[in-house]
């Protein structure tokens, strides 16, 4: 990934910056900049999601390349946040203790890097709440 | 009054006993142990470096209190393992924080005591009404080389503290120095692990400093030991800060409720705060605190802490973030080959 494009979704990696639209109510991570059930009624600002959810579904990751060879076996799960949105992330936690339903919260992790001498990307996991 | 508006401390869950570093280097694990005072050590996971503890230990201290980031004017952090050369790990805080952009930050480096320099650098720019809050922090990842002493003990962690001087929970009376050029314990530009002195860093280094700062600050403050609650020193192991205890004059009950090394290493530049998170865990409004912290090159910061009724009170929330002992309670342990892989021993292909 490039450091430019990294960077640009820092706020959104580092504090779960999404929107919110204020016609509907519904939230967005990633952040949706229109929203697609009210359209042009809609009205979307910036919301900082709480960080806590739950699991939706999951899967574990036992082969794996690149910057994630070296977490096998870990857990890669879709996340609904207390808001109502959905997000894909890692879950740091023993593998044979994720379920579904199992109430999640954020922390601040490394994501990857680029190389040994690349920047160093960092962003939100989620561990057991 | 400046002092400490709130504090938080993270460390890693995985530990290592000091016994299985020793079983792979066919040492006497139980000697070396008794001989530390340290039985484990923590570790960071795959993810974890000194910045993803920085923001932790910062997002403990602001979920213990409701702190405007925007009035955050500085924040520093104090490391011997910052994961970049040149970059700096409090503009990642900061940013993880809410605090930018409308803020000043840097990286200290001066071994174990960096963390407290930064302390020391916030109490100047809120003294001088520069900021109203500035975040300094204490962590490490902390550098051994495989085989050699610091091994045993070098840990990871670390602990922040918002200063201010709105309401602090605990006020800082005083705070004072003692430096000179002592070369004990080194790493040079582009090496992996430090070089230390072997014993030298006892008497010449650790004792001298960690005495001559706490002597200045009786001295200056007209106290002697028994006036405090609690005392915490610099712990690279759990038999330095004891006797350096015992020479100035503190009991063992002083110094028992921040000494987190036994179960948890030497955090390097988190050890000091840590112990005093540690007391802060407890700490009742009245209590008195005495801190000094030691960092090789050389010199000690000593602090005079006076606890106030705001610990108690609705504009601070002790369980909203993990004590100490609750974070050295939550660990698993690993085998020296789980522990190589975490510390980045093993050397991959790229």
């Amino acid at each position: 990934m490039s450091v430019a494009r990294f960077w640009r979704k820092q706020q959104n990696r580092y504090n779960l910056i999404g929107t919110h639209c204020t016609t509907c109510g519904k939230y967005f991570y990633p952040p949706r900049a229109f929203c697609p059930d009210c359209r042009r009624d809609g009205k979307i600002v910036e919301h900082q999601f709480k960080g806590t959810g739950k699991v939706v579904t999951y899967s574990i990751i036992r082969s794996s390349s690149g910057n994630f060879k070296l977490l096998t076996p870990y857990v890669l799960a879709i996340i609904e946040l207390d808001e109502g949105s959905r997000l894909t992330s890692h879950i740091i936690c023993e593998i044979d203790k994720v379920y579904i339903g199992m109430p999640v919260k954020r922390v601040f992790r490394k994501l990857g890097e680029e190389g040994s001498s690349g920047a160093i990307h960092y962003g939100t996991k989620f561990v057991p709440a | 009054m400046v002092g400490i508006i709130s504090y938080g401390a993270y460390i890693p869950r995985y530990r290592i006993k000091v016994e299985e570093i020793a079983r792979v280097w066919g040492a006497n694990g139980t000697e070396i142990s008794r001989g530390l005072g340290v039985y484990e050590k923590a570790l960071p996971d795959m993810d974890e470096d000194t910045i993803t503890i920085s923001v932790e230990a910062a997002r403990a201290a602001m979920a213990r209190r409701k702190v405007d980031p925007v009035e955050i004017g500085a924040v520093y952090v104090g490391s011997e393992s910052h994961p970049y050369a040149v970059k700096p790990t409090a503009v990642t805080v900061g940013e993880a924080i809410g605090a930018t952009p409308v803020m000043t930050a840097a990286d200290y480096e001066f071994a174990c005591k960096a963390g407290t320099a930064a302390i020391q650098t916030s109490m100047g720019l809120v003294k001088s009404g520069m900021v109203t809050y500035s975040v300094a922090i204490g962590a490490d990842v902390a550098q051994g080389e495989p085989g050699d002493a610091l091994e045993y003990t070098a840990a990871a962690g670390g602990a922040a503290m918002i200063i201010g001087n709105k309401d602090p929970i605990a006020e800082i009376n005083h705070t004072c120095s003692f430096t000179t050029d002592t070369p004990d314990f080194w790493r040079r530009e582009n090496k992996p692990y430090p070089r230390h002195g072997g014993r030298f860093t006892g008497e010449p280094a650790y004792f001298k400093h960690v005495v001559g700062a706490s002597k200045l600050m009786l001295e200056k403050m007209g106290t002697k030991p028994s006036d405090y609650t609690y005392a915490v020193f610099h712990q690279p192991n759990g038999k330095f800060p004891v006797q350096a205890a015992s020479m100035l004059g503190f009991s063992m009950d002083q110094i028992k409720p921040g000494l987190a090394v036994t179960y948890l290493g030497n955090t390097y530049s988190g050890a000091s705060m840590v112990g005093l998170s540690a007391v802060l865990d407890n700490a009742k409004p009245g209590d008195r605190i005495f801190m000094t912290s030691y960092g090789s090159g050389s010199g000690s910061d000593s602090f005079d802490i006076t606890v106030t009724d705001v610990i108690n009170s609705d504009l601070f929330n002790r369980d909203a973030a993990p004590t100490v002992s609750a974070l050295l309670a939550d660990k698993k342990l690993v085998d020296y080959a789980v522990y190589a892989k975490h510390k980045g021993k093993v050397v991959m292909m790229e």
